[in-house]
This record gives C-alpha cells, structure tokens and sequence, in this order.
C-alpha cells in the first residue's frame, strides 16, 4: 500500500506573525513547525505501515527551508520525502495549492492520501478536500479513527453532535484530526539518518497536467485586500478587592447593566 | 466567463434530521443585507430527502426563492451527492455569492464545491460587506466595486484579512455560526419555491455510511444563552462545576467552558468555547478561572458584558474583560449566589422582567 502525507510547514503561532508588504504572510520572519494535525496524518500513516506494512511519502510545498519538515518526517519513519518548491508558486491560495499538489500527486502511485484536516496558520480547512476534487477521488474529512479493510479505508467522520462510519475504496483522501492519535517521537537513528536523506525536490516543470492559470498568486481566484493584527477591545477596569467587596462590585455592574 | 452573468445571493440551507440547522438562518440574515445592498433577492438552496416542508420557514426568516433539490441520495450529508447538488445549482442558476455554514458539514462541502465549479473559497468568515477592490484606487489597476469583501481571523485569532474574489463567481464564503444575526421572522411572508433534479448516478466517489453514532449528550446549545458561566482549567476538577451550574441557574443562563477543560476530560466539547469550539455572544459572559489564551478569546469576545474571575492578575483575559476581578472564584462566586438569590426575592414585581 501506498500512502502519501501531505504535511506543511506553518509559523508556531505563539510568536508574532509578521506579513510581506503585499499582505501575504512573511514566513521567513516567523519560527517553524510541523503543523499539528498533520502530524496526526502522518501518525496514522505510519500506524498503517506498522500494522500492514505500506510505503509512506511526505510531501510539502513551500519554501525551500521546508525540507525541515520532510527531515523530521523521515526521523519518525516516513520512507520519502518531495519537496515542492518554486518562486512561481509561493502566494498561492487554497485553490492554487491544492491545484498545485494534484498536479505532483499525480506523478505518484497512492492508494490513500492523509492531509491533517487545518493548519494553524489559515485555518481554512480547504486544501484536503479540494485536493481530493482536482484529483477526483473520494473524501472524508475529519477522521477521528480509522483502519483498512482490505481495499476499503473505513473511518469514524466527526460531526458537532455525532460520528458516522464511512467506508471509501481506495484510492481516496482523508483529512486527519489532532484527535486521531499521539505522534511518536523521532526516533535518535532516524534523526540521523534523516540529517543526511536524499530528498526529491520538484520545482514547476515537474507538475503534472497543471496550468500557469491555476499555481501561485496570480492562480489564486481570492485575494486579499487587507491583513492586520488584530484590534481588540480594549481592556476594561480589573479590580483587587477583598471577597465581599468583589461580590458588591459583580452585583453593581449587573444591576447597572439591567442584568438583575 | 462573463462576470455579470451571474446574478443573486445564495445559502445553503443546512439541515439535519430535518431540522434547519440555526446557522441556515443566520446566513439568511446577512445575505438579505448584501442583496439590498446589491439591489438583488436571496435565495436558499435546500438540500435533503422529504424535505420541502421547510421552504416555508426559509421565507418567514428572509428567503425570497428557495431551491429545492429533494432526493433520496440526499437523506444523510455525504460529500459527493452534496457537492453535486450544490455545484448543479450554481452552474443553472449563476450567483454572484454563494454562503455556506462553517459546521463540520460546510466546510467540507464548501471546498469540495468551490473547487467543482472553478472559483474561490474564503474560509470562516466573521464579516461580510459590499465595497471596492482594492479598497482604495490604486493606479494603473481597475478598482472594482459592489465585490464582497470577507473578513476572517487567521493565526488562531492572531491577525484578521479581508479577502475580495474579483475576477471568479460565484465570490463564496463559509461563515463562522454564531457571528451573523438571523432576522425576526416574518409570519406567513412566502418564497417562490422551485424544484431543481441534477440527476443522482453513484459512482467512485460515492461513500458507504456504515453506520451513524449520534452523542448521548443532550444539553441546550451554548449558542443559545443570553447568560454564561464559563469555567477554565482554574475550576480545578468536575466536581466544582457544581458551583458555576448554581450561579448560571440563578441568572437564568447556562455554563460553558474553556478547551482545557474539554482535553482534561471535565466537560464534553459542545459546551467549548472559541476557534476549535463554539463561537458565543451572550449578554453576559462570566470567565472564571479562564487565563484567556488568544484560541479562547476569539470564541467569547463579541459578548456584550465580559466578567473575569481570577486569582492570577496578569492573566491575559483582563485584557478583553469589561469587568476584571483578581481573586479566588471559589470564595465570591458562593457569595455571589446568595445575593442574586436575595436580590430576585426581594427585587418590586414591577422589576421583574
């Protein structure tokens, strides 16, 4: 069995976030992880080869310093790791990335795709089941558990109030939740091995069957008109009282307000 | 592609078990704001099995066309049959917008769908208007106007962007529930309703529902409360939730919580509040032993009155809070009880809402 892990690298939101004066995201400012619930794909894959033995590919777009991520992959037991990286594609919206990684999935022999269902820096949720659209496969997203059942995946679909267990034949895509699992640790012989791995880096003339109109910032149909920090609200009066005082003041502010 | 060609404001009209889902109507409330903006009507589209009942409610709550593709394909969400629907209607109808909920259900269909028909997708949007892109002229570029204009956090809650569509349609958004307002609904008002069939052929992508669990959990939705009593990781355990039950009785409103009490395993994760849980506006949210980590803020920040409880004063929430308190929940918050128990036995009739 084949699986492919698409994984990303995204800036660790706990630091500031810094943008390009263009209004897209400067990441060369920012510092740089793995994004979690694609770690929870890439755990899941390598459940999978575990329990059934299968052939693990990381694949990232991005910068070139994101082969950091397809490094740490490898350290924790991905078999391979792509690269896709051009000047011609940075910019790209939820459409052009996913067009973008179609057009390099499709130089690939997959049975199934995991793609971590947000990363945390959009938060759009969007690339996995686009991807699965371009390359007309099944989806489910939100996979909280999963296991195969000879050519069939077989997952619990999350839902605000429910599950359902869903069964798609392969090949197909899933998009995993942080919930999935705990990703394992690198291991020290695989951080070793993966200092010195070979990785296969594509640049745009190695995409398959994908047009100049649908990569980059100018393939991207949304763009963005303005991207600030966030104004919040400002701070209201904070005091430090003793207990019944505190009360009285809770009980003023609810009676001025018409609450009581 | 002929822009103009595309004409009208759309929803998808969410239901489950046959019942529209609240965020339907919420989008039905702001998408009668951007139709009068643009001079046009709105319209629902309405997907499901036996389900044309409810084109009637989609009226009453500002729906002036309803589409309705009813099919038995269609009787639990699944991807493919949805997106085909929903992509069907789009390429007969041409909208210039098209909204869907932001629910476990929206934002799947929403990509699979913008990426069907060809145009963009802007996720979890919190605002939406009409205006100019770019906002302001910029030379030697045609600024275009009456585009919607979508504006999202991104960054766990960090940064927002406002994101335009110009030169795709329909322009789509999905939209975070909890953040529009659906109108007051209006009696006996009527929708020109229309059946729409885009033929159903299963095929490779088509998913077998094997089996659908729904939680045991039954508790009011947290969207709902004028009045919550939110606990953190500060409560200290489930048992002292007891606490915050008594005062959200008293005031008539319902407890919710922080995501570290849902991971600590103390509440289950549909009373969360923020960017992983439910985004809530009550008149009054009480954060008591909330730090107030950025995830958390953005789910509660548009409530009228904030109160924060809590021992630690630096602690971040002070800085969104109306009304900050530095001390111990557990000694004011029984304190507290008591005199709104007081305050209502004792409070004029003439009072008394």
């Amino acid at each position: 069995m084949n699986i492919v892990v698409c994984i990303k690298q995204v800036p660790d939101t706990k630091g500031g976030v810094k943008f390009n004066p263009d209004g897209t995201l400067d990441r060369s400012a920012m510092l740089a992880i793995m994004n979690p619930d694609d770690k929870a794909g890439l755990e899941a894959a390598l459940k999978l080869k575990d329990q059934y033995g299968a052939k693990v590919t990381v694949i990232t777009m991005g910068l070139p310093k994101a082969d950091e991520v397809l490094r740490e992959a490898l350290a924790m037991g991905a078999d391979n790791g792509i690269l896709v990286t051009d000047r011609v594609l940075g910019g790209a919206d939820t459409w052009a990335t996913s067009s973008t990684l179609a057009g390099a999935l499709k130089r690939l022999d997959y049975d199934l795709i995991i793609t971590g269902r947000q990363a945390i820096d959009g938060d759009t949720a969007q690339v996995g089941p686009q991807l699965s659209e371009h390359l007309d496969i099944p989806v489910i997203s939100y996979v909280q558990n999963l296991r195969i059942d000879g050519e069939y995946v077989v997952a619990e679909r999350q839902f605000e109030d429910r599950y359902h267990l869903l069964r798609a034949k392969m090949p197909c895509l899933i998009t995993a939740l942080s919930e999935l699992n705990v990703p394992r640790y690198m291991t020290p012989g695989g951080i070793f091995d993966a200092y010195d791995a070979e990785l296969t880096v594509w640049g745009r003339q190695d995409l398959k069957e994908v047009d100049d109109s649908n990569i980059g910032l100018k393939g991207s149909p949304t763009q963005i008109a303005k991207a600030s920090d966030k104004v919040r609200k400002g701070a209201g009066e904070v005091v430090n009282l003793d207990v019944p005082e505190s009360v009285d003041y809770i009980m003023n502010k609810l009676r001025e307000r018409h609450i009581i | 592609m002929g822009l103009e060609e595309y004409k009208g404001v759309y929803i998808f009209a969410q239901q489950v078990d046959h019942q529209l889902s609240r965020i339907a109507l919420e989008l039905l409330g702001k998408a009668r704001e951007l139709a009068e903006n643009l001079g046009t009507d709105v319209t629902a589209v309405l997907l499901g099995s036996d389900v044309k009942q409810m084109a009637d409610e989609l009226a009453e709550y500002g729906a002036d066309h309803v589409i309705v593709v009813d099919n038995p394909a269609l009787k639990e969400y699944m991807t493919e049959p949805y997106t085909h629907a929903l992509s069907g209607v789009i390429e007969k109808y041409k909208p210039e917008i098209v909204l869907v909920g932001a629910t476990a259900i929206g934002r799947d269909l929403g990509p699979r769908v913008s990426a069907r028909v060809a145009t963009g997708l802007t996720a979890d949007c919190t605002k939406l208007e009409i205006g100019d892109f770019p906002l302001n002229p910029v030379a030697g570029r045609e600024q275009k106007h009456n585009q919607l204009l979508m504006t999202r956090p991104a960054f766990g809650g960090n940064t927002i962007a406002t994101i335009a569509c110009p030169n795709h349609r329909p322009q789509m958004a999905t939209v975070r529930p909890g953040v529009m307002q659906a109108i007051t609904p209006i009696k006996d008002r009527k929708a020109i309703v229309e059946e729409f069939d885009p033929g159903f052929t299963p095929d490779h992508k088509y998913v077998e529902i094997l089996d659908i669990v729904k939680s045991v959990v039954e508790c009011a939705d947290i969207m709902d409360a004028e009045i919550l009593v939110s606990g953190g990781r500060g409560i200290g355990g489930p048992e002292n939730f007891g606490l915050l039950e008594e005062l959200a009785s008293a005031l008539n409103g319902q407890v919710s919580c922080s995501r570290a009490v849902v991971d600590a395993g103390w509440k289950p994760k549909d009373m969360q509040v923020g960017q992983t849980g439910k985004t809530v506006r009550p008149n009054v949210y009480f954060a008591i032993g909330i730090s107030g980590a950025i995830q958390h803020v953005a789910g509660m920040e548009e409530s009228d009155i904030i109160i924060a409880v809590n021992k630690d004063e630096t602690a971040p929430i002070f800085d969104v809070a109306d009304y900050g308190i530095v001390g111990d929940w557990k000694k004011i918050v029984p304190e507290l009880i008591k005199k709104i128990r007081n305050e209502k036995v004792t409070a004029p009739v003439a009072f008394i809402k």
